[in-house]
């Protein structure tokens, strides 16, 4: 579905991809998993289109998002969907409106159908009842169940999940799990998930990718990262604070730093 | 060496700065000219810059009329000459304070909430949800604000205009005792057709100054909470500057 090929990037003198390979298939869940600074963030937005690599292609859909010009990367968002870490919802619509939106502007759909439509994504998410309500009378939990609806109103073949769980508490983290799974069974979207979080990523991957300082680590199966014995990968899984991955920024001796000045 | 190389860096900065500004506004305007037109989006903001700006636009030239027709009271008795009051308050007001007033108070509250809406889409991811559902950000947000202040304020310049003289009749007429004929009859007599047309040429131009720079300062604020308070604070002074220096140039090639 997605292949990104030696892909080149780096903000300063911050690498955020180091001839980054990956393949994200067709009809499964990717987790791309890494800390905070690792570049995933980063790749994820070059994969939508957000932003430009230095070097390397995206191939979607057997087009180079690297290279394509406004029209056609809009084009092709109409076959993505995107649920953003803080939902990202218009909060001077309501949620009907908020959902609506995207019809409104790419379809010329009857209101009663885009009733309809609306009804069938809420009841999706679990949340038929809310259509009136801002996005500010509702729990962070359900503003994500909220983006995600609008996300796949479109029917969209794959949908980006920007730290689907981040700042939820274990419960609505389990709820959104499960959305993705369901959405990905019952509609054979194509899922890919940027997180930092290990359990949800144990639940919900078909496959997980793991990104260190722009480089891919590890790839694999829940199974395979689970039992793997690389070092860093058995870090990030223990979530231990020092190892291969350091605790600290600089690499430079700590007693020397304070001895020189 | 190290100071030379700053002025340097200072000045392509801003260079770099305005040609932004320079391409921002012309893609916004071609924007606001192709295909699908935003009407609906155009009337709210006229809505939010125009018509919710009355009140504060009311008080201001309510005052500004009284004030001058008080001062120019005091000073015309110098030379005996209360009766030209008329075309004195409406001159200033009509050629000058009309459209800067109304201007600058239209920076205070629609500019500044212009670059704080703007700058806490950022924040909050809204812009680049906008680009994720296929719809351009600078289409849908920024080139209907331009066309609404385009419009809105020549009219709420016009309306300004009229509740100064207003204004000024209350305080030179009834408050004062200038004679009610030589006071309207002085000011159209002095008030010619260019004098009105200038003043709302001007608040066009101040219109256009307004949502340029309140929408590129909000657009580029730093996707921060003080990113966007500073970008806030930065508009209203860079707004509210330009409209001065610009007032100038415009009366100066209009004179």
């Amino acid at each position: 579905m997605i292949r990104v090929e030696n892909l080149n990037n780096k903000f300063g003198h911050i690498t955020t991809a180091n001839n980054v390979s990956c393949h994200f298939e067709e009809k499964k869940v990717t987790v791309l998993l890494g800390g905070s600074g690792s570049g995933k963030s980063t790749l994820l937005k070059q994969m939508v289109g957000l932003g430009r690599p230095d070097s390397g292609s995206i191939m979607f859909d057997g087009k180079d998002i690297t290279s394509l010009g406004r029209k056609e990367i809009y084009e092709l968002r109409k076959k993505m969907g995107m649920l953003f870490q803080g939902s990202a919802l218009f909060n001077s619509l309501n949620i009907f409106e908020n959902i609506a939106f995207p019809l409104r502007e790419h379809t010329s759909l009857s209101d009663s159908v885009i009733k309809t439509i609306i009804k069938i994504k809420l009841e999706m998410v679990g949340l038929r009842g809310v259509e009136h309500m801002m996005p500010s009378q509702l729990s962070g939990g359900m503003t994500k169940r909220v983006g995600l609806a609008r996300a796949i109103v479109l029917d969209p073949k794959v949908v980006f999940y920007d730290e689907p769980t981040s700042g939820l508490d274990p419960i609505a983290s389990g709820v959104i799990d499960k959305l993705i799974l369901d959405l990905n069974k019952k509609l054979g979207v194509t899922s890919i998930v940027v997180s930092h979080d290990i359990e949800s990523a144990f639940r919900i991957a078909d496959k997980i990718m793991i990104l260190f300082y722009g480089n891919l680590i590890a790839e694999g199966t829940p199974e395979e990262i689970k039992n793997s014995s690389d070092p860093k990968v058995r870090q990030f899984v223990e979530g231990s604070p020092d190892g291969p991955i350091p605790f600290t920024l600089t690499d430079k001796d700590f007693i020397e730093d304070i001895l020189i000045d | 060496m190290e100071a030379i190389a700053a002025i340097g860096r200072g000045t392509l900065g801003t260079v770099q700065t305005l040609g932004n500004a320079g391409l921002f506004i012309l893609y916004a305007l071609w924007a606001a000219v192709t295909p699908p037109y935003r009407f609906k989006r155009v009337i709210a903001e006229i809505e939010f810059i125009g018509a919710k700006s009355f009140l504060i636009i009311f008080v201001t030239a309510l005052f500004t009329g009284m004030v001058l027709a008080l001062q120019g009271y005091y000073t015309l008795s110098k030379f005996g000459a209360q009766g030209v009051l008329g075309s004195a308050v409406a001159l200033s007001i009509i050629r000058e304070l009309g459209p800067v007033l109304c201007a600058l108070m239209v920076t205070g509250r629609a500019g500044s909430a212009i670059t704080a809406e703007i700058g806490i889409m950022k924040i909050t991811d809204q812009v680049p949800a906008l680009e994720m559902m296929a719809i351009e950000p600078i289409k849908f947000i920024v080139s209907p604000k331009i066309i609404a202040a385009l419009i809105s304020l020549p009219l709420l310049t016009a309306f300004f205009d009229l509740v100064g003289i207003l204004g000024g009749y209350l305080v030179g007429v009834l408050m004062l005792g200038v004679n009610e004929g030589s006071f309207f009859g002085e000011m159209i007599r002095a008030t010619e057709f260019a004098d009105i047309y200038g003043g709302l040429i001007k608040a066009v131009a101040f219109g256009f100054l307004i949502s340029w720079i309140s929408c590129f300062i909000g657009y580029n604020a730093k996707a921060t909470t003080e990113g966007v308070s500073s970008a806030t604070t930065n508009a209203v002074v860079m707004t509210s500057l330009s409209i001065l220096v610009i007032d100038y140039v415009i009366t100066s090639v209009l004179l």
